[in-house]
């Protein structure tokens, strides 16, 4: 398969980066929501009219409602995500959870599902536990109750964990906190007992939680899949996630990128525009090239992934630590070749900063990846 | 089965018929790598059945014509074949400055004539090629050479110095920029072709760092070249005076070249490989160096996915034409990281310049070699600039 989107990606990207540009743009959504406060940090107008330009059900199989396509796609919506700075829960919700919800039973799929295809419900996932991802290490438990399961432990940098209808939770079920069996899916709706979420800012207006399970009882069917066969689906998860936060930091990355360039070309000093200066030059010209490859590295971790490759887990680290540099530099330099105006709110090349750096701790920064990469390579 | 997939058996079926065992083993020395032309010998018999096959399947140049002596595959079968090579370690079976460089250019540029005579000669390994682009007054300022073609009549006569003519002493003939108007500097130079033991061309082996002669200096003393070589089969490529343009048409896919975009999914990492030398001398990897092969180990995984995109794109007219100048850009600063890194994993054993254990300071003078990749073809600072003036369109570059 080349290493470039089809008529019909080509197609959709355009749709979503119109549609993007428009309805998700820097002052209609994110300042909008950020100056308000807002207690979730996103637009649920928005995200309703994800569902109905059918963005929503990307991830969910044709048979269950959905469109049936693949992370080629979920990518081309993130990376117009990234580059407009769009808050949504796509990437919890439409990425993650639909993943998880692959392997629940009808059950699950019924109760949730339409939620998620129409823009209606929100979803969150709750993997971390402490500052870093460490998805090895699973401390929250969840002990047998009668027919079904009593939760606890707590969770952190659960992204719209207030917001969300559902919760997806990794929680252990046997063995000791660092085996990697003994994982069970848990669906654990909003109105469970006994959970309480410690809803925090982050640093680019997005919201998470610390959440709490205090002995939440769970029945049955709130198992994703098997119990005890949970780490299996936490993988799949997880590369699902990872290589969609891929595709929006190539999205951050190229907006930032972009607007620096364009400043270049405003800018002038010494009688002259900035983008004249040799010294600036050169860094804008590595800039696009670390930028190329980080797209380059993503839609091959995409397709890998679709096609069921046995180096997609390999590969999509290689995206994760190679976007998180790029994206990093990206919006490092563009600050820096703004000048002073690049350091003041008003100006949007500091949210692209911001969102950013959110972006590298989520599933994983770049240092975990690269260590992943060696672990996985035989060093 | 999908014709692609046939296609797939089939080259593989080819390949484990005609590609011999020592023709799947790692590259070792200069002479494991076949250059063709008339003084050309052959190592061993492996190498030459397996070039003999290749001329005869069109492999040594898969992508041209069949009727310029290629197998005239179209874009995703050149990358099956290009995929199955590196799935077994296949060895190019000639390599040559006629395949990557003068070959695109006749391609694009020549006429009829020049195409069937010259394409055919370089896949079939008979005439090796040379390039004389620098001189000692211009390097990346190259339009500002000044070898001269005087004009008299159905010839020129060429006086000049070339430099760093690579392999000059071992080519046949020369593609050879040459000014044929002093008042004109972009549209004053004509892209000739001429034998290289004509009258009047010396050549003088320009010792590198790493120990090895590779390249020359190139004098021309009232070299007589003819305006035709025959019917239709002039000795220049495009037009008298429009040689700029085909040079710099070269430039991109000697570029293309340098930058070893091509490895594809093939591309292997070097971290494993530095723990095991590591451990066979007892020890292990310093945690430090261990996190920088890491890194260079996702760059380069990284840079290989760049490189299928790259070659995909450019097959069908997506990339952006000045992109060979940011994989070259890449590629070389990334592979004399890998050298780099390779000398700190070795220690002191990779500091040995001739002993026969390390056949010959093999690693050190492989280390030195790759500090020209981002020089030869273009330096780094020159494919960072034509980036900012072709891809970015910053003013005043
Ligand atoms: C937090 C903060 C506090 C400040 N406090 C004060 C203060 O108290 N008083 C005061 O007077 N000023 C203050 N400044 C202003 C500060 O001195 C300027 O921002 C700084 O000199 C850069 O100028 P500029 O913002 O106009 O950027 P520009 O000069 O427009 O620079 C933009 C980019 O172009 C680059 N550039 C410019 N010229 C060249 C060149 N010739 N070659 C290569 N690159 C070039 C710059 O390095 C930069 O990356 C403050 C700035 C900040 C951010
Ligand atoms: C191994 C090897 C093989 C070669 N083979 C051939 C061959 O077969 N045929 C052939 O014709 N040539 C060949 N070359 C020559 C090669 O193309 C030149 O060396 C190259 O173009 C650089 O020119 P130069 O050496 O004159 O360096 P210079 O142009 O003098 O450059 C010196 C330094 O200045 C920098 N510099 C120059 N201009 C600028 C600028 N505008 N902005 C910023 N920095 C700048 C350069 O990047 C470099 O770092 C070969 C070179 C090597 C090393």
């Amino acid at each position: 398969m080349p290493l470039y989107h089809n008529d019909d990606q080509a197609m959709l990207a355009d749709s979503a980066s119109q549609f993007m540009a428009e309805e998700g743009a820097i002052p209609k959504q994110l300042r909008h929501w950020r100056d308000r406060d807002c207690k979730d940090g996103f637009g649920h107008g928005l995200w309703k009219q994800f569902g109905e330009m059918g963005f929503t059900g990307i991830l969910v199989d044709e048979d269950d409602g959905g469109l049936g396509m693949g992370h080629v796609e979920a990518g081309i919506v993130l990376t117009e995500i990234g580059r407009n700075l769009t808050p949504s829960p796509f990437l919890t919700s439409g990425v993650l959870a639909a993943t998880a919800l692959k392997h629940g039973g009808s059950d699950l799929k019924g109760r949730y599902l339409p939620g998620l295809i129409s823009g209606e419900h929100v979803f969150a996932v709750a993997i971390d536990e402490g500052g870093k991802h460490r998805p090895e290490r699973i401390a929250t438990k969840a002990e047998k109750s009668g027919n079904g399961f009593k939760l606890s432990g707590q969770k952190d940098f659960v992204v719209y964990g207030a917001s969300a209808d559902m919760l997806v939770v990794a929680a252990r079920t046997s063995g000791s906190d660092d085996d990697a069996d003994g994982i069970t899916l848990f669906a654990v709706p909003k109105d469970a007992e006994n959970m309480s979420h410690n809803s925090v800012r982050l640093v680019d207006s997005s919201m998470a939680t610390h959440t709490k399970f205090d002995g939440v009882e769970l029945d049955g069917d709130a198992v994703i899949g098997e119990v005890d066969g949970g780490r299996e689906i936490l993988n799949a998860m997880l590369d699902a996630g990872r290589v969609g936060s891929a595709a929006e930091g190539c999205g951050v990355a190229a907006g930032a990128f972009d607007m620096t360039v364009d400043y270049l070309k405003q800018r002038k000093q010494f009688g002259k525009l900035i983008g004249e200066f040799q010294a600036l030059q050169h860094r804008a010209s590595h800039l696009y090239s670390e930028v190329e490859i980080a797209h380059a590295v993503t839609i091959k971790a995409q397709q890998l992934l679709d096609g069921g490759s046995e180096k997609a887990s390999l590969m999509v680290s290689v995206a994760k630590a190679k976007v998180g540099k790029a994206a990093g530099l990206s919006v490092k330099e563009g600050v820096q070749m703004h000048g002073g105006i690049g350091m003041t709110d008003e100006y949007d090349i500091g949210l692209y900063m911001k969102r950013d750096r959110a972006l590298q701790e989520f599933l994983g920064d770049h240092y975990y990846h690269t260590s992943r990469v060696a672990e996985l390579s035989g060093y | 089965m999908s014709e692609l997939e046939a296609f797939r058996s089939e080259t593989r079926a080819w390949l484990e018929a005609n590609c011999p065992a020592e023709m799947r083993e790692p590259v070792r020395d200069e002479d494991d790598i076949y250059w063709g032309g008339r003084n050309a010998t052959f190592k061993n018999d492996a190498q030459k059945a397996w070039f003999d096959a290749c001329v005869e399947k069109g492999y040594t140049v898969p992508a041209w014509p069949k009727e310029y002596g290629g197998a005239g595959l179209n874009p995703p079968q050149a990358k099956i074949l290009r995929e199955e090579m590196a799935r077994i370690g296949a060895r190019s079976p000639l390599s040559s400055f006629g395949i990557w460089m003068l070959g695109p250019a006749l391609l694009q540029f020549g006429t009829e004539g020049q195409k069937q005579r010259f394409l055919n000669e370089i896949a079939r390994g008979e005439i090796r090629w040379c390039q004389g682009y620098s001189e000692p007054g211009s390097g990346s300022d190259l339009v500002s050479m000044q070898t001269y073609g005087e004009d008299k009549g159905d010839h020129w006569v060429i006086n000049g110095q070339k430099i760093w003519t690579s392999y000059a002493d071992a080519a046949d003939w020369i593609f050879c920029l040459v000014r044929t108007d002093k008042e004109n500097k972009y549209k004053g130079i004509t892209f000739t072709l001429f034998d290289m033991t004509s009258d009047g061309v010396t050549t003088k082996p320009i010792k590198l760092i790493s120990g090895s002669s590779p390249f020359c200096e190139t004098f021309f003393d009232d070299v007589s070249v003819p305006k035709s070589y025959g019917e239709d089969c002039p000795a220049y490529v495009g037009e008298i005076n429009r040689g700029w343009d085909v040079a710099k048409y070269l430039l991109g896919h000697e570029r293309e070249m340098i930058s070893g975009a091509g490895g594809g999914e093939n591309t292997t990492t070097i971290g494993a490989a530095m723990k095991r030398r590591a451990a066979k001398e007892g020890g292990e990897l310093d945690p430090v160096l261990r996190a920088e092969l890491a890194q260079f180990d996702v760059d380069a995984l990284a840079y290989a996915a760049m490189g299928e995109k790259f070659l995909d794109e450019i097959k069908v007219g997506k990339a952006h034409p000045a992109q060979p100048n940011m994989m070259k850009y890449v590629g070389t600063e990334l592979n004399k990281r890998r050298h780099e890194l390779m000398m700190s994993a070795g220690g002191s054993t990779a500091l040995e310049w001739d002993s026969e254990e390390t056949s010959g300071g093999k690693q050190p003078r492989g280390w030195l070699r790759t500090k020209a990749n981002s020089i030869e073809g273009g330096t780094s600072e020159v494919m960072l600039n034509v980036i900012s003036k072709r891809i970015l369109e910053l003013p005043g570059s």
